[in-house]
């Protein structure tokens, strides 16, 4: 493999399939009151999961993270993922060479 | 010849004690198996016990199924061997996909501990068959993830396909269907404590059976279920069927 290997950071958000009881985001929604808000409603808590992955291409690293994401990161019985890519890095001159903005590829959302 | 069973011991596990002696106590071998070895040690069946397998952290159960002991359960339940999870292990048989489902956190948002009152949907099968007439029976929850969730669709398959094997019971023997149901603990869709692969050779519930063996401590009715495993193992094996072996 003569292509350089390169970073991709990612992150992941994991968040309740639409439909599925959210405890943890009824929870929320029900504290908003005592802040005297009413124009905050539906109300999902999910989890953020960020990694790095080494591989020399994008599409590999997406690939990898969609596998991950599904099989260990999320049930998708019960959530469904998106995917951010956060920047990346070639680790050859360890210096950031497409730093992107976390919305620039805009979530992807899967299953 | 005592009949030998494996309880499997994650990081985290903590009922695996609990779980070893009910199964003495219901006339078994136990015997420990460890995360890491996916040698099964050839018992003739397997319990998943309660805890926080590897901290519970991502999701309960989502770290256990990738151990090595998983993988070898899993190749043992395909060779139609017998798996109990209970609580934390029924919530490892869900996320590996070898029973229906998946338990979300509890309704209430609480951790429950108390006793409560479940009802076997069927006695004919390996989890139920010496129950007889004792029912319903009482034995403790412990659990923050425990609300028993599928999809509409799977509800209805697993009812007509007769999967249901325990529901919550208010005291007078009915049925808890409703999520709020105060019998209900944790919010259960249709009042279901477990459910049974299609094969019937896999069951997971949410009570502890194997903390409810001594009268002396409030209640001795789990070891029905404890003991309708060990029964069902013995006469697998005295009819020739294959036990665990090391697997891979």
């Amino acid at each position: 493999m003569s292509q350089p290997a390169a970073e991709f950071r990612f992150a992941v958000n994991v968040t309740p399939k639409p439909g599925i009881l959210d405890p943890q985001g009824r929870a929320v929604e029900q504290s908003l009151p005592h802040l005297g808000l009413s124009s905050v409603s539906a109300v999902r808590v999910g989890r953020r999961v960020e990694l790095t992955v080494a591989v020399p291409n994008e599409t590999e690293a997406r690939a990898v993270v969609d596998h991950l994401a599904r099989e260990l990161l999320s049930n998708p019985l019960i959530e469904v993922y998106g995917i951010e890519l956060l920047g990346a890095t070639s680790s050859t001159v360890s210096s950031v060479v497409a730093p992107m903005p976390p919305d620039a590829a805009g979530p992807e959302v899967a299953s | 010849m005592s009949v030998r069973v494996g309880v499997v011991v994650f990081p985290g596990s903590n009922r695996d004690v609990d779980a070893l002696r009910a199964l003495e106590l219901a006339g078994a071998e136990p015997v420990s198996l460890w995360h890491e070895s996916a040698d099964l040690q050839g018992v003739a069946a397997i319990v998943l016990p309660g805890g926080f397998a590897y901290g519970d952290y991502l999701r309960a159960g989502a770290i256990a199924r990738f151990s090595p002991a998983m993988r070898a359960v899993s190749a043992f339940a395909a060779a139609a061997g017998l798996v109990l999870g209970i609580c934390n292990g029924f919530q490892v048989l869900a996320e590996a996909g070898l029973v229906p489902g998946a338990l979300l956190r509890n309704r209430s948002l609480r951790f429950v501990c108390r006793q409560v009152t479940i009802a076997p949907e069927r006695l004919d099968t390996p989890f139920t068959r010496a129950i007889g007439e004792r029912r319903p029976l009482r034995m403790p929850v412990a659990h923050g993830e425990g609300c028993y969730y599928a999809d509409e669709a799977t509800l209805d398959a697993l009812e007509r396909d007769g999967q249901v094997l325990f529901r919550y019971v208010d005291d007078d023997g009915s049925p808890a269907l409703d999520p709020d149901d105060r019998a209900n603990p944790n919010g259960s869709l249709r009042g279901i404590a477990g459910v049974m692969n299609a094969a019937g050779n896999v069951a997971g519930l949410m009570p502890h059976p194997e903390t409810a063996v001594e009268a002396l401590l409030g209640s001795d009715d789990g070891l029905l279920i404890i003991r309708s495993l060990v029964e069902s193992a013995g006469e697998r094996l005295a009819a020739g069927r294959p036990t665990a072996v090391g697997a891979r």
